[in-house]
């Protein structure tokens, strides 16, 4: 049988300029804007339909929601220190800076169990109003995202940086596929903090 | 990624959970096709109530628990829940499976010259993900409220308040939803990125280019639908009221919701997805048809390049026209005026698609092969459903003819014997590839035939009682006087309808008799220009011999001064 590779999984394609996995994960983005496009429509929709609307910062914990976002975009700027690292080859500071980006996500998690928390004790739930389904369903949905983005910046800090060893070209494509999804997610936090806790 | 240790690979690894786009191709056609055979099933009990109003079903109905039929009786609710769950399996269960995850795992990379998937283990968790869909979705009929009975559709508030089938349908499309994002995305990085040295994009087969163009649609037009799926979702079990008007009554009691969402929204965000979704539908149709007319005719497509840009601006135009679907729902003139022009502007390029493929068999020496006649048979068929829309798509007509059997039967024009047609085409046609061994011809034209007259016994009734108004989703049509007088025709479909399900006998039995008895395929039976037809038969794993080069376009037969009558893309030089 015949022994023809799959091609450019680690060397860029001469017409679009990106491996295969990158092209891959903007297409992903794509339809991942697609969805939050959806949902932020559904908000406009809702909002404009209804007689009331509360002001985000009059019922939302703005100083927590502004920690967390100086928290994510942190994570995006060490998760560019990290892959940036692993191109000059220093796999200890790459280490590091991976392991600090999970590290500033999991304490954007546990900033928002807090404010997750401090609703319920309010008897606040998706339930109350259409403002806080929007409120709940959109920053779950992020926070599935976020838990996502750990999961896989952790198989590369533990299990899967063993590609170093056998094949770090394609080691190095899958951290800036990596970086490039956790940017996203920073992204979509930066458009949910204005439009639910400020306007 | 190479394939040097294939052979010492378990049996659970090389056929089940295999990452070889060819054996993920056949599991995805396989599932697609049982479960395409399910649906029908479902449609074939609730022709019985059509035809025969509350008449104890003979000898099937003991079989039936109670709460489905009572002595043979069918409830209303089970006939609710056949009807749902038959245009959910159809489509997304079956036709789209098949259409992308069989027919476009199986073709692409061999089209293209590449040796697998761009990504093959995102491929095989594709199908893996989709099978879970699927057995969820099945899975529902044996809740204690049975599945889904809201329609295909879903529209709240009725979904929202509706039986617990809802929300098993709701996460089986979450699963379905992912699956066709990933099989989209691993089809579009390999047309663009694995093509084979010398493929350029006008050089591409035409089923390439529909591939494309739908694997588009699927990453850009599932997304809102997954949005719409989570919100209703959230309605269901967390108690929000995304979809829920305020003040809703439900047998004459206030619900008791948050309210303030709006029903409409829904709308808007299903059709979003579920527009595009009719081009998922019909362009790989399309795309099969152009590869067989090709093959069949000796001769190129007439018009490639013009069906290249129709398929393009096909896909673009099939995100402006979502709300041509909600006419009746008390949308503004002006809101209307927009999507019945963008509706009549769609049907442009899909009429230059029709035609170019029309005028491809003209000074053909066409060869009435199975599969051909199939290929003709869509062009009519898929005519009549086409030329059928366009009355729905301009507001005075549809205000008439909205929701009643016409719509039923116009997409079922388009989607069954035209899509289903070009599929069939496609398993008769790669049969050989696939499985080494050629289909009989014999019994291949006797299915064809039979289900050629069959189907549009069926179909074409339906228009006659869209036209005397009766409206799709009704359990007992005769409990109208308007119903009462068309229901002969109801009988007459019933009848085709069963009869279409005995006609399909002779292809279950030709499709596994053939793969071990039929007769021997050479490596191009069809002797066609394209670079699956370079591989060989069966293909192993890695696909390619050497690595293929690519030297011309895709149809180049009855070139003048070849030898033979048709030019491989692979081969240098006239010969």
């Amino acid at each position: 049988m015949s022994d023809i590779a799959i091609k450019h999984i680690s060397k860029p394609h001469p017409v679009t300029g990106v491996t295969n996995g990158k092209l891959g994960i903007w297409l992903f983005i794509a339809s991942e804007i697609m969805l939050f496009g959806g949902l932020f429509s559904a908000y406009i929709l809702l909002r404009t339909g209804s007689p009331s609307w509360p002001h985000g910062s009059s019922v939302l914990n703005v100083p927590l929601a502004t920690l967390n976002t100086m928290l994510l975009i942190t994570s995006s700027v060490t998760m560019v220190m990290a892959w940036a690292s692993l191109a000059l080859k220093n796999v200890g500071k790459f280490k590091f800076y991976l392991g600090l980006t999970i590290l500033l996500a999991c304490g954007f998690l546990i900033v928002k169990s807090f404010e997750y928390g401090t609703k319920f004790e309010h008897h606040h739930f998706p339930s109350t109003s259409t403002f806080y389904a929007v409120y709940f369903t959109l920053t779950g949905l992020h926070v599935l995202h976020v838990i996502g983005g750990i999961i896989v910046n952790a198989y590369y800090l533990f299990p899967g940086s063993k590609m170093w060893e056998t094949n770090p070209e394609q080691f190095l494509c899958r951290i800036e596929n990596a970086g490039l999804y956790w940017h996203f997610v920073d992204l979509v936090w930066i458009f949910l903090f204005p439009t639910l806790y400020l306007i | 990624m190479s394939s040097d240790h294939s052979h010492d690979l378990p049996f659970w690894k090389k056929y089940i959970f295999s990452t070889d786009h060819k054996v993920v191709g056949i599991q995805y056609t396989v599932t697609g096709l049982l479960f395409l055979f399910f649906g029908f099933c479902l449609m074939m009990l609730m022709r019985w109530q059509l035809a025969f109003p509350s008449q104890p079903l003979p000898w099937l109905g003991q079989f039936f628990h109670e709460k489905t039929m009572v002595s043979g009786i069918m409830l209303p609710e089970f006939y609710n829940q056949l009807g749902a769950m038959h245009g959910t399996i159809m489509i997304f269960l079956g036709v789209v499976p098949l259409a992308v995850g069989g027919f476009g795992n199986y073709l692409v990379p061999l089209q293209v010259g590449a040796p697998d998937m761009a990504f093959p283990k995102l491929n095989m968790m594709s199908y893996w993900v989709y099978f879970i869909g699927g057995v969820i979705m099945f899975c529902s009929f044996f809740l204690p409220d049975g599945s889904a009975q809201s329609g295909w559709t879903s529209y709240p508030p009725l979904s929202v308040i509706a039986n617990q089938g809802q929300t098993f349908w709701l996460i089986g499309m979450v699963f379905l939803i992912t699956s066709s994002l990933l099989g989209s995305i691993n089809i579009i990085v390999t047309i663009v990125h694995l093509r084979a040295e010398g493929l350029t994009f006008f050089r591409f087969p035409f089923f390439i280019w529909s591939q494309l163009v739908t694997s588009f649609l699927l990453v850009l037009a599932f997304p809102p639908l997954e949005a719409a799926g989570i919100l209703q979702l959230m309605d269901r079990v967390a108690g929000t009221s995304f979809f829920m008007p305020s003040g809703l009554v439900v047998s004459g009691q206030v619900l008791q919701a948050s309210g303030g969402g709006n029903p409409l929204l829904w709308q808007h965000l299903f059709w979003f997805l579920a527009h595009p979704e009719v081009y998922v539908l019909i362009l790989p149709a399309m795309g099969i048809v152009a590869e067989i007319m090709a093959c069949n005719t000796r001769k190129p497509i007439y018009g490639y390049k013009m069906l290249v840009y129709s398929a393009i601006f096909l896909g673009f135009m099939s995100f402006l026209v979502w709300a041509h679907h909600m006419f009746l729902t008390g949308m503004s003139t002006k809101m209307s005026s927009f999507f019945q022009i963008t509706t009549m502007i769609i049907s442009i390029p899909s009429v230059i698609i029709l035609t170019a493929l029309v005028l491809s068999l003209w000074g053909g020496s066409i060869r009435f092969t199975t599969p051909m006649l199939f290929a003709i048979a869509f062009l009519p068929m898929f005519g009549i459903g086409g030329l059928t829309g366009l009355p729905l798509g301009l507001t005075a007509a549809d205000l008439h003819l909205h929701d009643t059997y016409y719509v039923i039967g116009h997409f079922h024009y388009v989607v069954a014997p035209g899509t289903i047609f070009a599929l069939f085409a496609g398993v008769y046609h790669w049969f050989p590839k696939v499985t080494g061994r050629k289909m009989s011809e014999f019994w291949g034209k006797v299915h064809f035939w039979l289900s050629f007259i069959f189907i549009n016994g069926i179909f074409m009734p339906m228009f006659s009682m869209g036209l005397a108004g009766v409206s799709r989703r009704l359990y007992d049509p005769t409990q109208y006087a308007h119903g009462l007088a068309v229901q002969p025709l109801n009988v007459v479909i019933s009848y085709s309808a069963w009869l279409l399900a005995l006609a399909q006998i002779p292809f279950i039995l030709n499709f596994f008799i053939s793969i071990f008895a039929g007769k021997k395929a050479t490596d191009n039976p069809w002797e066609a220009t394209t670079l699956e037809w370079a591989t060989p038969t069966p293909p192993g794993h890695g696909n390619f011999l050497t690595e293929p080069k690519v030297y011309r376009g895709p149809y180049e037969y009855s070139v003048p001064g070849a030898q033979h009558d048709f030019s491989p893309q692979h081969l240098e030089g006239i010969n």
